[in-house]
């Protein structure tokens, strides 16, 4: 099996504090891993260090992406090579409208990849698709990205944008967070209808429901700054029986 | 200064004869009495002319240069600057003129000949103090419309000029607007007659060329009953090593059910990260909505200049009369802008509109600073403001005064001001989804200036975002 992401010793800081301490982490192609850990354990520091967020800084070991180190890549580097992060809270941009950032997006994306852009016909026409499968309001495409949006209607917004930009690993940050019942089983409809066997995804999360719909092949244990287990599906339950407690640090 | 001199410049008694030959290009640096008729006999002025810009002079001698604005310079020598400078000679065709200019104008996306005139739109290009080229006049001439230099107009339709000249911005108005009436070299004259609506978009660009040498433009747009017209003013400038004083006046007058839409793109240097070299731009713009149900609207992109000091106002005397403010004003670099509008509500049921967004960059300081005054008999006078201020990086400042008059507390009145930050975090959401930095930041700022780019005419809308990107170049990060 081919790992598509392998995260080796990883060490992060984001001011002066330690956060991640020697994270190892591979992600194989086509498989969806899920991470589970404790509040502050550092979930979000692990995705941010993969695409390059600002407030993190790697202090030492590697991010091996498609074979090759991009600790040093600008985070849009990394976005068109195939990283796709879904935010646990999306900013908003006042002023820029929705449907106009994702062209641009997508267009950059398919620019880098040597594939014709969409002229807004196209654009549209795909968008307004996906717009109808993830059961999201129309008008939230005209409106300035983000703002205003409800907290599960900025999750579905980011969900569309995983849809349409197509990447090669997608890193969902407690997307379930917040959703209503049927938010819920949209989101994960589009996120199993974008499992091709290539695709990989990292999905955080605290609730097991979610995974019962995009069923994960992995589930990894993080806690205080490192993958402390790895196991099946069959780690749910027992987390959800037992909580954190009993998997100890390395 | 004698208050002989005063009386006599008043009466017109002044002797005609000057020190200063004729022959010359430039005047030496300085002003006085003989600069300004070696300038009048220049254009070839008629004597009427001259006795008001001796006037206008003699009244500048006693004034002083305002303070008040939130801007700070080293003061102006008004005699070292040369008040009158022209090209060898007019060129003829585009082919003649300096290519470098030409360049300019193709980097922000303006092929002068090419797509100007195909868009259909009549240039009258000013390089430095003389009409480079006029087109289209004919075509102009067959609706009656009036498109022509100011020197021409002071020699052709004297009735026109000598009627509405000060008329609207008084020659006393200020300092700035007084220096100007002395010494104004040049601008545009446009006279639309009644019930015609302009068949093109009206055009001049204007560029400082000499070093040295003020530019003093002046600018006249008369609409007269029914009638409409779109004018598009814009400036591009080369880099210079002496701050460069530009004023420039801009009357506006809009009869009965007349409109008006005067639109600027302004992006004179700005100076370098110190300041240094930019031009210092005093304008005065106002129009006056003379007749009931007339409509003035300026639409303005501030770019350029190191100093900026402009308040495009609209005093609606005609009842139901309507005014209209939306600007851009961009400042980085060390560029300081004190710019705004001017709205006062004379007449019942007039209505005016202030959008005013302003961006600072680098160490860029911009203020807006607005009136809206409500007169007496301004029943039912509304005004609505919006003034955003969009902060880039940490050592920029934006400042915003509202002022308002109402007598009586008549009229409605509404103001909304917001400043923001373009956040880090906003940029990293960008970029993680693969728009690199800069597209990132101009993405924002475009958002920002919709509401004002979309009053522009869409080639000029497209011009600002390209003016507005290279602007921003380099100032994030
Ligand atoms: N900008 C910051 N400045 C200081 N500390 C920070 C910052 N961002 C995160 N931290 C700290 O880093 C630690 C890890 O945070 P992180 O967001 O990665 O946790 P998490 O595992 O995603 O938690 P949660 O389940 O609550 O989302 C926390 O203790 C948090 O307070
Ligand atoms: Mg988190």
């Amino acid at each position: 099996m081919s790992k598509v992401l392998e995260i080796k010793d990883l060490k992060a800081k984001i001011g002066n504090k330690d956060i991640l301490k020697g994270l190892n982490l591979d992600l194989e192609e086509g498989k969806v891993h899920a991470i589970m850990g404790p509040n502050g354990a550092g979930k979000s520091t692990l995705s941010k260090a993969i695409v390059g967020h600002y407030d993190v800084e790697v202090t030492d070991g590697e991010i091996i992406y498609k074979g090759k180190n991009i600790v040093d890549e600008e985070p849009e580097e990394r976005a068109l090579d195939g990283i796709f992060l879904s935010f646990q809270n999306p900013v908003e941009i006042p002023g820029v409208n929705n449907a106009y950032f994702l062209r641009t997006a997508v267009n950059a994306r398919r620019k880098h990849l040597g594939k014709p852009e969409l002229n807004a016909a196209e654009f549209l026409r795909a968008m307004k698709a996906d717009v109808a499968e993830l059961g999201m309001k129309p008008e939230l495409i005209n409106r300035s990205l983000n703002e205003g949006f409800s907290g599960g209607e900025k999750k579905r917004n980011e969900i569309l944008q995983m849809m349409m930009l197509e990447p090669d690993v997608v890193i969902l940050d407690e997307i379930d967070s917040g959703l209503d019942i049927d938010a819920l089983r949209a989101v994960s409809e589009g996120i199993n209808k974008m499992k091709d066997g290539k695709r990989s995804f990292l999905v955080i999360t605290h609730y097991s429901r979610i995974l019962d719909y995009i069923e994960p092949d992995y589930i990894h244990v993080l806690k205080d700054g490192q993958i402390v287990h790895t196991g099946g599906s069959e780690l749910v339950e027992q987390l959800e029986k037992e909580g954190y407690s009993s998997f100890e640090e390395k | 200064m004698a208050q002989e001199e005063v009386n006599k410049a008043i009466t017109g008694e002044y002797n005609l004869g000057f020190e200063i030959d004729i022959e010359q290009d430039t005047v030496p640096p300085g002003l006085n009495d003989d600069v300004i008729k070696f300038i009048s006999a220049k254009k070839d002025e008629p004597e009427w002319m001259l006795e008001l810009r001796l006037k206008a002079y003699h009244k500048w001698l006693e004034m002083e240069e305002p303070d008040w604005g939130k801007l700070t310079y080293e003061k102006i020598d008004y005699n070292s600057i040369s008040y009158f400078s022209a090209p060898k000679q007019a060129p003829e065709s585009l082919d003649e003129v300096d290519p470098k200019i030409l360049e300019a104008y193709e980097k922000l996306g303006i092929p002068l000949e090419e797509q100007k005139q195909l868009q259909g739109i009549a240039v009258d290009a000013v390089v430095d103090s003389v009409s480079v080229k006029t087109t289209y006049s004919e075509e102009l001439k067959k609706h009656g419309v009036i498109f022509c230099s100011i020197s021409d107009a002071i020699k052709d339709y004297p009735e026109l000029v000598k009627k509405y000249m000060f008329s609207v911005v008084p020659m006393t108005d200020n300092y700035f607007a007084a220096l100007n009436s002395a010494v104004f070299t040049d601008g545009t004259f446009v006279y639309i007659p009644k019930g015609v609506r302009c068949p093109m978009e009206l055009s001049t660009y204007f560029r400082i060329n000499a070093l040295n040498t003020g530019q003093f433009e002046r600018t006249l747009i008369v609409a007269d009953e029914g009638s409409y017209v779109s004018y598009n003013e814009g400036c591009s400038a080369p880099t210079r090593d002496e701050n460069q004083l530009h004023a420039a006046v801009v009357e506006l007058v809009a009869m009965k059910d007349a409109e008006i839409k005067y639109s600027t793109i302004q992006n004179w240097y700005p100076g370098d990260e110190e300041g240094k070299g930019g031009i210092y731009n005093f304008v005065t713009k106002r129009g006056i909505c003379e007749g009931d149900n007339s409509k003035i609207s300026w639409t303005q992109v501030e770019t350029g200049s190191s100093i900026t000091w402009k308040y495009p106002s609209c005093v609606l005397k005609g009842d139901n009369s309507v005014g209209e403010f939306y600007s851009v004003a961009v400042t980085t670099l060390a560029q300081q802008a004190d710019t705004g509008t001017k709205m006062i509500h004379l007449g019942k049921n007039t209505s005016s509109t202030i959008i005013s967004k302003g961006i600072s960059a680098m160490k860029g300081q911009n203020t807006y600073r607005g009136l809206v005054k409500i007169g007496a008999k301004a029943e039912g006078a509304r005004n609505f403001s919006e003034c955003d201020s969009l902060l880039i990086g940490s050592q920029c400042g934006a400042h915003t005064f509202p002022y308002l008059e109402s007598k009586d507390s008549i009229g409605q009145v509404e103001h909304e001001a917001t400043t923001t930050k373009i956040s880090d975090e906003q940029l990293f959401y960008l970029r993680q989804r693969g728009i690199n930095e800069e597209d990132a930041v101009s993405m924002i700022v475009h958002g920002f200036c919709k509401e004002v780019f979309s009053q522009l005419p869409m080639e000029y809308a497209v011009e600002a975002r390209a003016l507005l990107e290279l602007t921003l170049e380099g100032s994030v990060g």
